[in-house]
């Protein structure tokens, strides 16, 4: 059987079309979500896409926050339901307080678009499952709030109970604390994660196909449960 | 009419880049006073008469839970006549 995975667009949202093509390319359906309606359609999973929902005004996902969908969302991100939020999403994670921390201005004030190799630290995710243990993945890095910022002690957190998910390897595009590409909640079942894995699931329009995995990772976690 | 002003800034600690490269623009402009710029957002909020204490709470609120993140950000509330 397949596995129904929600994609979300709100107002502003750009990276919907890719997010449910990822979705289909690792084996799911793709059912897409609306931020004004609350209704998650049984979906079993959910992504929140890269964009500028709302327009990033105020700050970025801080208005997202308050969409009828995001209510279903935390309630059932609560219950172990998994959530990877993508750039935006991440932030908009942030800004709903399922991950701690925020993502504030790159620290060279640049948007940036690169190809960025990134460390794949913790695997115990439900959507990273599919990695090896540190292993090494080239997808695009695209945003201009890249920068991930958090107190110390909630950094010391992070890093001692593994949360860091994925890490930037060889440059450092943004002033992340600690190289902080992606993080996940206690439980593994929420991840945020500032490079775009469903750019990068197709030779062809991508710098690999190593995006796929996030996609391929939660459906086989799906199967076990 | 009065005004609520409500004043959110970056806390001390959080890396401020745009505040960063308005103090490096001034020295190139011949303004050479700043040791350091932080750059924050101003909201003016107009309300019918003068703003009640209630309104005040509520706007605390408002300003707690959506005019800034207080994982990076601090806020003043205040009345301008």
């Amino acid at each position: 059987m397949s596995f129904r995975i929600g994609v979300v667009t709100f107002p502003g949202s750009l990276d919907d079309r890719d997010a449910a093509r990822a979705v289909e390319m690792a084996g799911g359906i793709a059912v897409p979500l609306f931020h004004a309606s609350d209704d998650l359609k049984e979906v079993q999973a959910v992504v929140l896409p890269g964009g500028f929902s709302y327009g990033d005004y105020l700050r970025c996902g801080a208005i997202a926050r308050f969409a009828p969908i995001m209510n279903s969302i935390v309630t059932a991100a609560d219950h172990g339901f998994p959530v990877l939020g993508i750039c935006n999403g991440f932030q908009v994670l942030c800004e709903s307080h399922l991950l701690p921390g925020a993502l504030t201005r790159n620290s060279n004030l640049h948007f940036l678009c690169r190809d960025q190799k990134l460390k794949i630290e913790n695997t115990n995710t439900m959507w990273t499952t599919g990695f090896k243990q540190d292993q090494e993945i080239l997808i695009p890095l695209k945003n201009g709030e890249g920068s991930f910022q958090c107190d110390d002690e909630t950094l010391n957190m992070l890093e001692s109970e593994g949360r860091v998910i994925a890490r930037y390897v060889d440059f450092d595009p943004n002033g992340s604390r600690n190289l902080i590409a992606g993080i996940s909640n206690e439980r593994g079942n929420i991840v945020g994660l500032m490079p775009h894995p469903e750019h990068a699931i197709e030779s062809l329009t991508g710098p690999s196909t190593d995006g796929l995995t996030f996609f391929t990772s939660v459906l086989h976690q799906l199967v076990g449960r | 009419m009065a005004k609520i002003i409500v004043e959110v800034m970056l806390k001390p600690e959080i890396l401020d880049p745009q505040g960063q490269a308005v103090a490096s623009a001034l020295p190139r402009l011949g303004f050479t006073f700043a040791k350091s710029v932080r750059q924050g957002k101003r909201f003016e909020i107009e309300v019918t008469g003068d703003p009640t204490p209630a309104q005040l709470a509520e706007v605390e609120k408002a300003a707690e839970t959506l005019l800034s993140n207080p994982v990076i950000e601090t806020y003043v509330v205040k009345i301008e006549k």
